[in-house]
């Protein structure tokens, strides 16, 4: 498999971070919605190679972030029945509920084990007749599709066992929703590469004119990033916002057909809470009528469990960009990633958690002009071409 | 599941002083979990609490406060290292090795790293009532095989067989004792800001090898686990300078939680250079799949060694002469900024703290 060492190539992030600096004159916010993105940024200190002017906003596309308090406090309420197997992707694992999270489930005797995809859970559903099999359905448009080819399954092969915890997110709505609030200061987005390459590139010109914002399709690695802020950079000076796609090698405009038709299928936009943020109109999935018989919430009566998030928490303004990670007072004392507060500490792709790591740098180091030029060939001149795209 | 909760006054008390803000430390130990989670296996923050915090208050001792994969002890004038360590690996036969194959190198390897060759073991064995002969014969054996060729003897052992369904098959045990030679002190403390940081090859291995056996995951390229015993190799690098300062046996928790670990124990902090790391494409690649960092994953028969500067070249060249080092790599140093964290250069020019894990690595969601 290649497509690793090829989108980190120091030589062409270097073209592209002098292009970068080359053409902005004055300062952007860009928001990069998701959590895939911000963690590639932190991880390679993408944020300290930018120039000064061009400031990234760590969206609300984390989705183990923004899955409600009560989601999970359900998710642990059916997993500590004996009767249930409870099925997750693994970072679900360690996100707290009201006191306690599905590691501690588990120590207490609660059969919760982590799979890797959806289907192995149905497997494990028909290798065990007699008891309950629930996965934990969450995510964005991305997990969403595989989540619903196994509810279709489910009920196409009659597995009445099996059942689906679902708490799916849509990206658009979200979007709407930032740049709906008084105080939002994002100027551009760089799109979820992933969530384009299922839902493609058509509910986004609508909201790039809308609200006059450039969006570009991003994907995840250190060159996509760079790309989509150097477009998202031009457009921003050139007073354009339209939607660019710089990650064309996965996303095609129309998306993935067979995906939105499962999607279609099994699942009904719904209104849908978000950890930090709170009820966004339209910006969920859950099953439709057709599937209903498959959802865990109405299967074991937990629909009535709700929960308040912590008052102290503040990262709703965090995910608009409204306040500073260690702007809160929370931050680094009575929140950390082992004791997060809320839904940006709780992963390490929040951007709590990034800063928590970022700011114990005692350095600080200034964000700076980027590194010289390699060697004798390194070219300095602004790109026409994109190296990546 | 029996009742196994504890009178109040048995547990630990909880310390009632305000975290430590500016030194950035975790305000929650061992209030926050009042069961065993995995996590307190992996290696990671939650292992490192459960010994200070528990184990080492309750034993008392002078030698325990190293809390080295090894302990360095006197005992009538002769310098001895002594360990211990249990192996719960599934699946027993894995791409590479076997339980019994880690039991020997595992501990021989925790030795190495006190500079000790490794003289004599201890082997116990907890079976699981059921398990079939032929696959107790067939570990015995693998575990037999990689005692002589780390040149090491069992020479005591236990057997306890546990009732059906309360074990894994095979649970092993092995504890090891060898002679530190003259001259020889590898301690964290010892580290200083200039040390240079190699490692002995590629990193990763183990892990990926097992992932792919035990989740059913297919990455492409068949990926042995590295398991090998470093005896050989440690005194190829103590014969170009017995002064090398400190040795880790990176395995759970990986590179990072050994890095760190030396960070916090010395008191300098540590600068890696991210692409000066061996990491092979196979595990690069199972990593990107599953959102994972190869600097987490397990090896197990790699090191890391902190060596003075003008002693590296040297070093550097012993290890790649030995057939265990031949891709040994300088990957960055110690330095006197940052006490106690561990930085990574990323290929990019930024840079990251790279953080002691607090469990376990978890595959991501997206």
């Amino acid at each position: 498999m290649k497509y690793i060492e090829e989108f980190q190539d120091p030589d062409l992030a270097r073209r592209l971070l002098d292009d970068i600096h080359a053409t902005v004159t004055r300062p952007w916010a860009l928001m990069e919605v998701c959590g895939g993105q911000t963690h590639t940024i932190i991880r390679h200190g993408i944020d300290q190679l930018l120039p000064e002017q061009v400031e990234l906003i760590h969206g609300p596309g984390c989705p183990v972030c923004v899955t409600p308090l009560e989601v999970i406090d359900k998710a642990l309420e059916i997993a500590s029945r004996p009767d249930v197997i409870f099925c997750s992707f693994g970072d679900m694992l360690r996100v707290p509920g009201t006191g306690r999270d599905l590691f501690q489930v588990r120590s207490e005797g609660g059969d919760v084990r982590v799979v890797y995809s959806p289907l192995d859970a149905l497997k494990v559903a028909r290798q065990n007749p007699g008891r309950e099999v629930v996965f934990f359905g969450i995510g964005f448009e991305t997990t969403a599709p595989p989540n619903a080819m196994t509810v279709y399954q489910a009920k196409r092969l009659g597995i009445p066992n099996f059942s689906l915890l679902v708490s799916h997110v849509r990206v658009p709505p979200a979007i709407e929703a930032i740049m709906r609030s008084p105080s939002c200061r994002v100027q551009g987005f760089l799109a979820a590469g992933h969530v384009c390459s299922v839902m493609g590139t058509g509910e986004y010109p609508e909201l790039a004119a809308r609200h006059r914002v450039p969006i570009v399709v991003t994907g995840f690695e250190p060159l996509d990033i760079l790309e989509g802020v150097r477009r998202a950079v031009r457009q921003l000076e050139r007073g354009e916002h339209t939607v660019d796609n710089a990650y064309a090698r996965a996303v095609r405009p129309e998306g993935n057909p067979a995906a939105l038709a499962m999607l279609e299928d099994v699942f009904e936009v719904t209104d849908r809470a978000w950890r930090g943020i709170g009820v966004i109109p339209d910006s969920g999935w859950r099953l439709s009528a057709r599937y209903r018989e498959f959802d865990a919430e109405h299967r074991f009566a937990v629909t009535g469990i709700t929960t308040r998030e912590p008052a102290e928490c503040r990262s709703g303004e965090v995910l608009q960009g409204l306040l500073k990670p260690h702007e809160c007072e929370a931050f680094g004392t009575t929140c950390t990633p082992r004791t997060p507060l809320g839904a940006t500490m709780v992963s390490s792709e929040g951007a709590c958690a990034a800063y928590y790591l970022y700011r114990r740098l005692e350095l600080t180091p200034a964000r700076t002009a980027p590194p010289a030029p390699a060697g004798p060939h390194a070219s300095t001149a602004p790109l026409e071409a994109s190296p990546v795209a | 599941m029996p009742d196994t909760t504890l009178p109040e006054s048995a547990l630990p008390a909880q310390s009632a002083t305000a975290p430590d803000v500016t030194g950035w430390t975790c305000p929650a130990p061992l209030r926050d979990r009042p069961r065993v989670v995995m996590g307190h296996g992996g290696g990671g923050a939650l292992s490192a609490e459960l010994v200070q915090h528990l184990f080492a208050p309750a034993y008392g001792g002078e030698a325990l406060a190293q809390l080295g994969d090894s302990a360095a002890l006197s005992l009538g004038g002769v310098r001895l290292a002594f360990s211990t360590d249990s192996y719960v690996v599934r699946p027993l036969f894995f791409p590479g090795g076997s339980i019994g194959d880690l039991a020997v190198n595992g501990t021989v390897n925790d030795l190495a790293m006190s500079g000790a060759r490794a003289a004599y073991l201890s082997c116990g064995f907890i079976l699981e009532e059921g398990v079939e002969m032929s696959v107790v014969a067939a570990v015995a054996r693998a575990l037999g095989d990689a005692a002589r060729a780390a040149g090491v003897e069992v020479a005591t052992g236990d057997t306890k067989v546990v009732e059906a369904g309360h074990g894994d098959g095979i649970y092993v045990n092995t504890a090891g004792i060898g002679l530190i030679p003259d001259g020889v002190d590898l301690r964290p403390q010892r580290v200083v800001p200039g040390d240079v940081v190699i490692v002995s090859g590629e990193i990763g291995l183990h892990g990926v090898a097992i992932m792919s056996v035990r989740e059913g995951l297919e990455f492409g390229v068949d990926v042995e686990s590295d398991c090998a015993p470093l005896g050989g190799l440690v005194d190829a690098m103590l014969a170009v300078t017995p002064d090398l300062h400190v040795l880790r046996d990176p395995t759970r928790g990986g590179m990072a939680a050994a890095l760190n670990e030396i960070a916090a124990a010395s008191g300098t902090g540590v600068v890696i250079r991210e692409g000066a790391v061996p990491v092979p494409d196979a595990v690069a690649n199972a990593c990107a799949i599953l959102g994972l960092d190869p600097l987490y994953v397990a090896n197990e028969g790699k090191l890391v060694a902190f060596v003075p500067r003008e002693h590296a070249d040297a070093v550097l060249e012993a290890m790649r002469a030995h057939p265990l080092g031949r891709r040994a790599a300088v990957i960055g140093e110690a330095v006197e900024s940052h006490q106690g964290l561990v930085v990574a250069r990323t290929g990019l020019g930024g840079t990251r703290v790279v953080d002691l894990p607090i469990g376990e690595q978890l595959p991501r969601i997206c």
